[in-house]
């Protein structure tokens, strides 16, 4: 690793573009944001938490090749610390979301140091024991983490300046953004850098990555970290749109969905995890709204959204098994034939 | 003391319905490289199957051989028309279908029967053995559930080791293009695999679902805990499989026994960890696994 740090260099331009796509995504979502209602703009904030927690994933999954099924419970960790800064020890917003993001680093340090030794199904076995033990916390000590109900924290005020009819939803949506485009710049960077490569390496062929100097285990656990870092910060900013962190929000189900929308939008490209943000937010409102314009029986409406969002998984994976970016790539290849696309 | 045996036995009998299904994903492992994830959905749908079968004629043995009728075309069926299409792909994309498919018919469960479980009739009685004047936490069902765990180990094993159409399932998972070469149908042996898993899975419904009843997501803990076990004993080995599922039953009984259920799942992952840390292939591995 040491030598992978000594490589590590940041280029001028590959920073400055870095920035220049924060800005154009920033001020996208700005303008996004202000033409949008309130639940669309809460839409907005659950996507961008969304692609933080996404970002990190695909990093870890796609580039380094570990598999990960408890990215769930890495956002509960972040979520229980920001409810608990912020309700019981009544933090800043910022502090509080900072710390987040150092906890969940560190039991990214002991899950990372653990998942390095193990491979395959072996360590998706042990990150699922991880996403179904880690919530039990919560109800195990019912007087610190609230129980089954969880925690509730007060919504964030939106400043004074801003006027005083501004939307609770839309600065939400900014807190949300803000945090995600903190997460691209990051993420966009690494991956760029010599770190970047060296997960690569160590994911390709990892006794070719040792012969050349690298630390196998050591790359490996500084991918799992940084990807919990990012759902350190995604379970916090989670915590602040939602105002409440509790259990039944990081089931399974959640850990399951973070991996399945990485695939579908492209495994180890951050504009996959965009993709796979968007499919996470709008999927189950596109599927709800269609299912609700038909009158059915309670059994089957109750289970159509479902069976929709199954059937999408299979036959997007059959039809595109790079998914969603792999097939913008390949339009795009077609259009300017001339351009090498970067294999990642 | 009474409760400890209470406890023991009673972790026997539900550590041997985790072996059951860790058998099922072991054999998909072993015949395909896949771990099947829907495997508990597809449990599921068969147990539905039985119930039905069940309760229009009346005859446990009738819909207990349905299900596993259903069970062997289920696999097969879902091995030719989805896992055939990502086999030799990602690893993930055969991850995603299957996980896929477990969504998709969980929701096709709900639509049919509907959401709320149901009971299911056991094989034998669930009156416990009275051994000198107290009633212990073992019944004759349980016996039936640890004899047919036993003897699906064991028929396994012998399929695998000593048989031409186990090593040929072998060769098709391990070198597909030299044992096509050598004349097997690789395709057929996938296909066989998967049936089998099918098979043994719906084995493991119909025997669990008197003690957690028939539902659409009844069955997720069973799968999750039947994959724990299977990754505790190694991927590789039907004894493994077998012996991590009654270890895992008999750890989770003394904990909720003795410190309460909610500590259940924590259990299980310092277990799995505590074990996967000294042995990262599992306690019965002969390999190192370097698969990614």
């Amino acid at each position: 690793m040491n030598s992978a740090l000594a490589r590590m260099r940041l280029p001028g331009n590959s920073l400055a573009r870095s920035l220049l796509v924060v800005l154009a995504a920033g001020l996208i979502l700005f303008l996004l944001s202000e033409e949008l209602g309130a639940f669309n703009d809460l839409q907005l904030a659950n996507g961008a938490y969304y692609f933080a927690a996404l970002a990190g994933l695909t990093v870890l999954t796609g580039l380094s090749g570990q598999i990960s099924l408890g990215h769930g419970a890495l956002m509960a960790v972040g979520a229980y610390t920001v409810a608990l800064l912020i309700g019981d020890e009544h933090w800043a917003l910022v502090p509080a979301l900072l710390a987040a993001v150092l906890v969940t680093s560190l039991v990214g340090i002991a899950v990372g140091a653990a998942a390095s030794r193990l491979r395959g199904p072996y360590l998706a076995g042990a990150t699922l024991a991880f996403a179904i033990g880690l919530p039990a916390l919560a109800e195990q000590y019912p007087d610190t983490l609230g129980g089954a109900n969880g925690l509730v924290i007060n919504p964030p005020t939106p400043p004074s300046w801003l006027g005083a009819n501004f939307p609770l939803e839309r600065w939400e949506a900014w807190i949300a953004c803000i945090g995600a485009l903190v997460v691209l710049f990051v993420m966009n960077n690494l991956v760029h850098s010599g770190t970047g490569r060296a997960f690569r390496a160590v994911r390709d062929d990892e006794i070719a990555a040792s012969l050349c100097g690298l630390h196998v285990g050591r790359v490996q656990t500084v991918a799992f970290i940084a990807s919990a870092a990012c759902a350190g910060l995604a379970g916090g900013l989670l915590t602040v749109v939602l105002q409440l962190a509790a259990p039944g929000a990081f089931e399974l189900a959640l850990s399951l969905s973070l991996l399945t929308a990485i695939v579908l939008g492209g495994l180890g490209s951050l504009v996959g995890a965009v993709w796979g943000a968007a499919l996470l937010v709008l999927l189950p409102t596109w599927t709800n709204d269609l299912t609700r314009s038909f009158s059915l029986s309670t059994n089957v409406s109750n289970n159509l959204p479902l069976a929709i969002y199954g059937f999408v998984l299979i036959a997007a994976m059959l039809l595109w098994p790079g998914g969603i970016q792999a097939g913008v790539r390949a339009v795009f290849s077609r259009l300017r034939p001339s351009r090498v696309t970067g294999g990642t | 003391m009474t409760k400890f045996i209470d406890l023991t036995l009673n972790g026997i009998s539900t550590g041997a319905i985790y072996a059951v299904v860790a058998l099922a994903l072991v054999l998909i492992w072993r015949a395909t490289r896949i771990v099947n994830f829907a495997q508990g959905a597809m449990l599921m749908i068969t147990t539905f199957i039985a119930s039905s079968v069940i309760d229009s004629s009346g005859s446990y043995w009738l819909g207990f051989a349905v299900a596993l009728a259903s069970g062997l075309v289920l696999g097969a069926v879902v091995e030719r028309v989805l896992i055939r299409r990502v086999e030799g792909g990602p690893p993930l994309n055969a991850v995603i279908v299957a996980l896929g498919l477990l969504i998709l018919l969980e929701a096709v469960a709900g639509m049919i029967w509907g959401n709320t479980p149901r009971s299911f009739p056991p094989a034998f009685s669930i009156q416990g053995y009275d051994i000198g004047g107290t009633r212990v936490l073992f019944a004759p069902n349980d016996t039936f559930i640890v004899l047919v765990v036993i003897g699906v180990a064991l028929a396994l094993t012998v399929l695998f080791r000593w048989t031409s159409i186990g090593l040929k399932m072998r060769a098709a998972a391990f070198r597909p293009e030299v044992a096509r070469m050598l004349g097997v149908r690789v395709g057929r042996m996938l296909t066989l695999g998967w049936a089998l898993a099918a098979l043994v899975g719906s084995l493991a419904g119909v025997l669990v679902a008197p003690s957690i009843f028939v539902g659409p997501n009844q069955f997720d803990p069973i799968l999750v805990f039947g994959f724990t076990a299977a990754v505790l004993g190694g991927l590789d080995s039907f004894a493994g499989a077998a012996v991590g599922g009654i270890l895992l039953g008999l750890a989770l009984s003394y904990v909720s026994g003795y410190e309460g259920s909610s500590l259940v799942t924590l259990a299980a992952l310092v277990i799995l960890v505590a074990v996967l840390m000294i042995r990262p292939g599992g306690l019965f591995s002969s390999t190192q696994e370097r698969r990614v």
